[in-house]
């Protein structure tokens, strides 16, 4: 054990990180090998996974039931949001979303465990528990998302096609930055680990509609605050060709990879404070 | 006795004060989340589903107050007696001699109570101050009446509630794992109780089904009731639905405890 630490140690700083994902790849297969040990039981929690992350978009549709537009977005725009928010949202809570439990670890005190593992305690925590069974929410949401694709009829170019790629990569970042950053404040505060919730899937639910639906004052907070607007709605407004409502530099509407790199680093820092800072319970 | 346990169970939770903040915090961001979009839908259809602008807004707002209050996204309570049957130490408490039915609800009913005073109230006071909130209106002997009918209505909402997570948490003598029944439970008890959106928005076939089942006296009939939507008649419907549905449900739980503690082996050792 003290020889692959000191071996680790000694490596430039990639091996860390090339040894930090091939731990997290062992024990996500290590899970899913468990997981799919009871097939019903998976099957059944996917697919609930998948009805209850598809409920929200049968209260969107009950809403156009009763109008043509939203906020002034139609149905297919509405959906495009709801898809690219459940799709970023989910991938990154398949990644990394066990980790809103690090508050429930923190109390028993099971965290001094992984601390003293040779494998980086961010790549065991992330990987622990995980559940294959929330890919649900991102079939889901990208069946959604295709349905509105193909309802929208964009004309692709080139750079469409990119800032695309790019809305579903950096918004997946963004909320896995959100997991990792609220999971390191269950350091601090191990009881009021459900505040994360408004933050992940709250801003979800917010990102479904669109931002002409909320005060202005709001959507300015998830454009300088928490970075949300970066995740659909920025993007959106170029590849749908809409207006901004808060009339921001339409350079904004590329910026996506700088607000995904800034909440990385944000996320990477509070994890290292929190980390360094955890005092064990002592039992 | 029962009364003792309901106060002891009301101290309980209210020790977990960071928890209860945190969902505060989580209920009022949801609120305010939610009420934007209803703006945007009402703003459009001006007295849809029967409601105004701003008694739309109050129903968002009762809705993100009785979520935590009627344990609708967990089992409030009874997730311990959950735990109980899943480790069997519900055993032990078939020894007792107490009715544990009762029991559980004299154990939520002190849970609700505290919920009541945190997570009701305080998201309420904020979207009152936020947005114009709907109370009770006419004069003053028809408003107290409408407060009165509502606080019946509270009453008969967490009973039906209450014995619906009954029987879900009694599934545990069959069932190994919960997870699927509780999220069958939270989506259809969400839906249909009308906490996404009021059951009047509902297609008519999803509204005649949602009146069909038990959800809509969790929910839908308690926010209706304080939000004046009954006359006086209509008003002691709505009760009358809420209890008949109260009874039926006990009624139910006790006949499948019954069958339930058959399946109990006590280990000897």
């Amino acid at each position: 054990m003290a020889e692959a630490r000191f071996g680790a140690r000694t490596r430039p700083a990639r091996w860390d990180v090339v040894h930090a994902v091939r731990c997290y790849g062992h024990i996500v297969r290590m899970w899913i090998r468990a997981a799919l040990a009871y097939p019903a039981s998976f099957w059944m929690t996917m697919a609930g996974n998948l009805a209850a992350s598809g409920m929200d978009f049968v209260v969107i549709v009950v809403m156009f039931l009763h109008t043509r537009a939203l906020g002034g977005w139609s149905l297919p725009q509405v959906a495009f949001l709801y898809g690219t928010s459940g799709l970023t949202l989910g991938l990154a809570d398949v990644f990394v979303g066990s980790m809103d439990q690090l508050g429930v670890r923190v109390r028993e005190g099971s965290v001094d465990t992984v601390l003293v593992r040779p494998v980086p305690a961010l790549a065991q925590l992330a990987g622990d528990r995980f559940a294959l069974r929330r890919i649900g929410r991102v079939l889901q949401s990208g069946a959604v998302l295709t349905w509105s694709l193909l309802r929208l009829d964009l004309s692709w170019t080139p750079l469409k096609v990119l800032v695309f790629a790019s809305l579903v990569l950096c918004g997946t970042v963004i909320f896995g930055s959100v997991f990792v950053g609220g999971s390191a404040c269950h350091f601090f505060m191990a009881d009021a680990a459900e505040v994360q919730n408004s933050f992940t899937y709250g801003g979800a639910t917010m990102l479904q509609y669109p931002p002409t639906v909320y005060a202005r004052d709001i959507v300015r907070g998830t454009v300088f605050g928490v970075p949300l607007a970066f995740v659909n709605w920025l993007p959106a407004l170029y590849l749908l060709g809409r207006d901004d409502p808060l009339g921001l530099p339409s350079w904004f509407r590329f910026a996506s990879p700088v607000a995904a790199l800034l909440c990385a680093t944000g996320a990477g820092l509070l994890w290292r404070t929190g980390v360094r800072s955890y005092r064990s319970t002592g039992s | 006795m029962y009364a003792a346990v309901c106060v002891r169970s009301f101290r309980r939770y209210s020790t977990y004060r960071a928890a209860t903040w945190a969902r505060v915090f989580t209920n009022t961001v949801f609120g305010f989340i939610l009420t934007y979009t209803y703006i945007a839908l009402w703003h459009v259809r001006p007295h849809l589903g029967g409601y105004d602008l701003s008694a739309a807004i109050t129903y968002v707002w009762i809705g993100q107050g009785l979520l935590s209050l009627l344990a609708v996204g967990d089992l409030g309570a009874l997730a311990d007696l959950q735990t109980r049957i899943a480790n069997g130490d519900v055993a032990v408490d078939l020894f007792r001699p107490v009715d544990q039915q009762r029991w559980w609800l004299a154990v939520d009913a002190g849970r609700a109570g505290y919920q009541l005073l945190t997570n009701a109230l305080v998201p309420m006071l904020v979207g009152g101050l936020a947005f114009h909130l709907r109370l009770p209106q006419g004069p003053a002997l028809e408003a107290a009446a409408s407060w009165a009918a509502t606080a019946v209505a509270l009453v008969l909402a967490l009973v039906v509630s209450y014995a619906l997570r009954y029987l879900v948490a009694l599934t545990g003598f069959w069932l190994l794992d919960l997870r699927g029944i509780q999220l069958v439970y939270y989506l259809t008890s969400c839906f249909f109780g009308g906490f996404f959106l009021p059951v009047t928005v509902f297609p008519p076939v999803l509204e005649t089904v949602a009146r069909a089942l038990p959800f809509i006296a969790v929910f839908q009939v308690p926010a209706d009731v304080f939000l004046q939507h009954y006359d006086a008649v209509g008003t002691l419907g709505a009760l009358g639905v809420q209890l008949g549905w109260a009874v039926v449900l006990l009624g139910l739980g006790r006949l499948v405890q019954s069958r339930a503690v058959l399946k109990v082996v006590v280990q000897g050792g």
